[in-house]
């Protein structure tokens, strides 16, 4: 295997007395796509705050393109698990706030984000605010925000855990079309098994807290998938075993 | 494609929102009008059939005549209030927007000033206006003072509590894209402000009158304040209520305008109330 895009060995944090990471170990590939999946509470969340900076981990180390990751500014492109569309920005401004903070002038920003507003179906509505949006499309403009930014790696913290089971499905179907198109190395935290079979080459299955990797997987899947490979006899083979790995996990209260 | 948004009911709404506005408008205001009305009935046949003084308690058709009378120079003393209270409000409204950035890229300066400032709410105004007027005469100077002074604090606390407002995810968002502290500031903590800004320029434009009107009543050359202390002077209350009615209306107008502003100012606000109804 080549040098892998991100590689975590050991990771741990603990806040104060809660120990929230036990040592993390997980590799992506340059232009893989590598789900999460992990009870609530976890520490999911946490582990994209250490990988974006905004916390330190208490031990283990993080490599990018196999050097030590010690800045990670410009790395990764991170979508927050709740959207975070400011309400004051119009989607085209939403859209380009990553650029903005680059310090890429408006009109080129604009220029680069036009032929994707096609593609994320947001044409036709760069001037609306979010308060204006439907739950599916403003995933869509903080997907579209997210991967604007060009940079060598998203970050998706549960993109779709806040929509109804239809437009999520929908909106699955998309992103698996937006990957084929792009390639973009994803790594993509959710707590839908079915999510995870349909959208990924990789998945880690973390135990409750402190999170450990309990089990990892490969999605031998052809590319591209529809809907109905999900019920193929290897799909449902992983699914059952993801859900047997996260149910054995589960935290003592839910058990 | 994943469309799931109607344009159409959106210009349906466009096309109803103002004259439903309008009618809301109507809607809100009629209870307010209908008590006030009933006031100023009661206090009229009060005044006529109790045989009460009317240098004790004039009856609202005589002070509605001493405003007519008397309109040259109510606005005569109208407009030094009206200066007062807008450079004062200014003054304090940059104040404490200036001091309000500085509270929030300096933590440490925030338990250091906010003490003072509470303490400077706790001065009592009957006490500080005379001093304030001793200290710098007769002209505006004292007036937009003690005006900043009223107003400055409920401004202060509602954009420091607007900057923490913040969502916290949008910061981590802008971290995560490499912004700066001060980029994080203006592109996520400034703008979350704007609506309890907006609710500390209402509360405070109504303290900023009463303030002006204060400072006039311990000295001042011409003013509705000083005025309405020389009326109460001669046993003409029918005077002070006509100066008392145009200070009211003067904080009536300037709310109105705060309004107005605010609703030109956030215009993301105009679109999701037009769309939930
Ligand atoms: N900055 C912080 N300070 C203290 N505790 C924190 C902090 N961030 C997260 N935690 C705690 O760490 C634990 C894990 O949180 P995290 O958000 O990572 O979970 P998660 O796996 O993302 O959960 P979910 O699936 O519900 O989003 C929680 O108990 C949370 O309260
Ligand atoms: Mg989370």
């Amino acid at each position: 295997m080549s040098t892998p895009r991100l590689s975590l060995r050991h990771v741990a944090k603990r806040f104060d007395t809660l120990d929230v990471l036990g040592g993390i170990n997980l590799d992506v590939a340059p232009g893989e796509f590598v789900s999460i999946l992990g009870p609530s509470g976890a520490g999911k969340s946490t582990l994209f705050q250490i990988l974006t900076g905004a916390t330190t981990p208490g031990a283990g180390t993080i490599a990018f393109d196999g050097a030590d990751l010690t800045d990670p500014a410009g790395k990764f492109a991170f979508m927050p698990q709740r959207d975070a569309l400011m309400p004051w920005r119009r989607v085209i401004d939403n859209a380009v706030l990553g650029l903005e903070v680059q310090g890429v002038p408006r009109r080129e920003a604009h220029r680069r984000v036009a032929p994707l507003l096609e593609q994320f179906g947001l044409a036709g509505f760069e001037q609306h605010y979010p308060s204006q949006l439907s739950g599916g499309m403003r995933q869509r403009v903080a997907l579209l925000r997210t991967v604007v930014q060009d940079r060598q790696m998203l970050l998706l913290d549960e993109p779709f855990g806040a929509l109804d089971a239809l437009t999520r499905t929908s909106m699955q179907q998309w992103l698996e079309r937006m990957w084929e198109r792009h390639r973009w190395t994803a790594l993509l935290i959710t707590h839908d098994v079915r999510e995870a079979v349909f959208l990924s080459d990789r998945i880690y299955v973390l135990s409750a807290r402190p999170a450990r990797v309990i089990h990892e997987i490969a999605v031998p899947l052809g590319r591209p998938r529809t809907l109905r490979d999900l019920s193929a006899p290897e799909a449902t083979r992983i699914e059952a075993e993801l859900l047997h790995a996260l149910l054995g996990s589960a935290s003592p209260e839910l058990a | 494609m994943l469309v799931d948004y109607s344009p159409v009911s959106r210009i349906v709404g466009q096309l109803t929102g103002p004259g439903k506005r309008l009618g809301a408008a109507i809607g809100a205001a009629w209870p307010a009008t209908v008590l006030v009305v009933t006031i100023i009935l009661v206090w009229e046949f009060y005044t006529r059939y109790s045989g009460i003084k009317p240098t004790t308690l004039p009856a609202p058709s005589r002070v509605l005549q001493q405003i007519v009378e008397n309109r040259q120079a109510l606005i005569d003393n109208a407009l030094p209030t009206v200066a007062a209270t807008l450079s004062g409000f200014a003054l304090s409204v940059a104040s404490a927007f200036i001091s309000s950035i500085l509270v929030d890229f300096v933590r440490p300066l925030r338990r250091a000033l906010f003490p003072v400032f509470i303490i400077s709410q706790t001065l009592p105004l009957v006490a500080i206006a005379p001093l304030v007027v001793l200290w710098f005469g007769f002209g505006l100077l004292p007036k937009i003072l003690l005006v900043a002074l009223v107003t400055f604090f409920p401004m202060m606390v509602a954009l420091v509590q607007g900057y923490d407002s913040t969502d916290k995810d949008m910061e981590w968002l802008l971290r995560s894209m490499g912004a700066t502290r001060a980029q994080v500031f203006l592109k996520a903590r400034l703008p979350s402000a704007i609506p309890f800004f907006f609710t500390g320029l209402r509360i405070s434009i109504t303290y900023a009158v009463v303030g002006a009107i204060f400072a006039e009543y311990s000295g001042a050359a011409k003013g509705l304040g000083i005025y309405m202390l020389a009326a109460k002077n001669n046993f003409r209350p029918d005077l002070v209520l006509a100066a008392v009615f145009c200070s009211a209306l003067i904080t009536l107008v300037l709310f109105g305008c705060t309004v107005v502003i605010e609703r030109l100012s956030m215009p993301w606000e105009k679109v999701r109330k037009d769309d939930r109804k």
